[in-house]
């Protein structure tokens, strides 16, 4: 178990963690960027805020002030 | 994707949502107001009164208390719990535990401000409750948390929209940094009084690891969920890049835990912790920008708005803020630029920059375009919301100027040496020196203050029209009900 004492010293840890939320990071982005299949169903997400329109809310048709003075 | 008709108050808690919407409106300008009074004690100091109760030291807490977790706080418990209900389309998983949170945080508001006016603090920034005050938003804050996530378990779409991400990633952050900078013995089990678990450059470390991620994911990340629902919703046009919204998202996550420590640049840290901190900080810009760059083009195509919307103009200079401060924050962690800015007003105005520009902005944004759909009517008057935004915008211009003048000045003032090696100032002449910048900022805070009175004004009104149209109907509905 002598080799657990390495993950003890920060020095060890810091470099390690670094590196594996960079590839993390680099995976995350060839995941969204590497594929254009997966890049159309990932811009589809775009719509959610408007799936659930309330009456006479439509797109692009937002008035909502009515002025008084 | 899953698409679903919506059927209103029924179907989601809009109540809690409006609940929390007035109270942010309330707490901005009660904020808003010390933090204008404690502005103007320190361009006319008779305002301090010879009294403790009135001390800056005193009122300073209450300001950012009420302002960032009475207004940023309720507008993100707003916001967040409207936009989990119709981006899932679902109802929040339990009204009894909503309803907590909300008693439980405006508890907690007025307790810190009581306790400060009273002298009680941790002197931690941003974090100047004492230990009662922290076990009480230890459970408020797990209870939003379960609210949320299990708002989310449940929802009909199968996609956790963008904003969603935002929003739990800022109510976990919070969590951890709540409960690790606030570990504390109680020097008795009935007093307010307690110390810190940590002692030295560590507590210095752990406060600054808290202060600055309060920073990136309190008033960075939640802020930016609110973005990525209002900014589309008020365009009337989807977000520009969904796909830039994820690696927004992610790149936020990865490096903002890491730059703390560039508030600590010059001091008994270790080198390259500060050193580490800067280069964060400078990787930090790209994904900022990313997300800045994001919001604005969403509106690409529909610049009109920007000259027929108000309330698009809140967002859009929102966005353009919080591009001018996520410029800034890196430059001033430069070590060479910190050693001028470090400890003068730059600082303060920096941090407004973001406050006022950006978290407010977005707030006054999201919340004017939430205001009216949630009563079911229209704002009360469109001028007093193009009021609004010029006041504001005037206000911080005024602000962040006076503040940029003060900082570098005194900066320095503090570095001039004479012929013999001595410094060329006094402490007291470089205050002197700053008087009519403190006047200058107080009368930019006045003018901020304004506007958020005119909003608390306008939204009273519109919820007053709805009640008006409201009553209108059921005495229709009624009298063709008598008449059948």
């Amino acid at each position: 178990m002598e080799w657990l004492m390495w993950f003890s010293k920060p020095e060890n840890t810091k470099p390690v963690a670094l590196i594996i939320f960079f590839v993390t990071f680099v995976g995350i982005v060839l995941y969204v960027y590497g594929s254009k299949n997966r890049s159309k169903r990932l811009e589809t997400y775009r719509d959610i805020p408007f799936l659930d329109e309330q009456q006479g809310e439509r797109l692009g048709d937002q008035k909502d002030t009515k002025d008084k003075q | 994707m899953a698409v679903t008709t919506y059927s209103g108050a029924e179907q989601y808690n809009f109540d809690i949502v409006k609940k929390f919407a007035v109270m942010s409106l309330i707490w901005a300008v009660v904020g808003m107001f010390v933090g204008v009074y404690i502005a103007s004690e320190l361009a006319w100091p008779f305002l301090n009164f010879d009294s403790p109760y009135f001390s800056f030291g005193r009122f300073r807490p209450v300001h950012t208390s009420a302002v960032i977790f009475g207004f940023g706080g309720s507008a993100l418990f707003a916001t967040s719990y409207y936009v989990v209900q119709r981006t899932c389309q679902t109802r929040l998983i339990s009204d009894g535990m909503a309803s907590f949170t909300f008693w439980g945080w405006q508890t907690i508001i007025v307790t810190a401000a009581l306790s400060y006016v009273m002298g009680y603090s941790q002197g931690r920034e941003y974090a100047e409750m004492e230990w009662p005050i922290d076990l009480l938003i230890e459970v408020v804050w797990v209870t939003y948390l379960i609210l949320f996530v299990g708002t989310i378990m449940r929802r009909k779409q199968p996609h956790i929209y963008v904003a969603n991400w935002f929003y739990l990633a800022f109510i976990l952050a919070t969590a951890l940094l709540h409960t690790f900078n606030n570990l504390a013995m109680p020097i008795d089990l009935f007093s307010m009084k307690s110390y810190s678990l940590f002692a030295g450059t560590q507590d210095a470390m752990t406060q600054w690891w808290y202060g600055h991620n309060a920073v990136g994911f309190f008033l960075t990340a939640a802020f930016l969920g609110m973005m990525y629902y209002f900014v589309p919703k008020q365009a009337g046009r989807p977000i520009y890049s969904y796909r830039l919204s994820i690696v927004h998202f992610w790149a936020l996550g990865f490096m903002y835990m890491w730059v703390g420590a560039h508030h600590l640049h010059w001091t008994a840290l270790p080198d390259w912790t500060s050193s580490l901190a800067a280069a964060f900080s400078i990787l930090l810009l790209m994904p900022s920008w990313g997300g800045m760059i994001n919001g604005i083009m969403t509106l690409s195509g529909a610049w009109d708005k920007m000259r027929t919307d108000p309330i698009m103009r809140f967002m859009i200079v929102a966005l353009s803020f919080y591009g001018m401060s996520t410029f800034e924050g890196p430059m001033m962690s430069l070590k060479e630029v910190n050693a001028l800015s470090h400890y003068t007003d730059w600082t303060v105005g920096h941090v407004h920059s973001g406050a006022l520009g950006w978290v407010a902005m977005i707030s006054f944004g999201s919340l004017y375009h939430m205001i009216p759909k949630l009563w079911d009517t229209k704002m009360y008057s469109q001028k007093l919301i193009e009021w609004h935004f010029w006041l504001a915008t005037i206000g911080i211009v005024l602000y962040i100027v006076a503040m940029w003048i003060s900082g570098i000045t005194q900066g320095l003032m503090w570095r001039s040496f004479d012929e013999f090696g001595n410094l060329q100032y006094s402490f007291a002449e470089s205050v002197a020196a700053m008087m009519p910048f403190y006047a200058m900022r107080a009368i930019g805070g006045m003018f901020f203050l304004s506007g958020a009175v005119l909003m608390l004004f306008n939204s009273l009104m519109t919820i007053r029209q709805a009640k008006q149209e409201n009553a209108v109907l059921e005495a229709k509905l009624a009298a063709k009900l008598a008449r059948a």
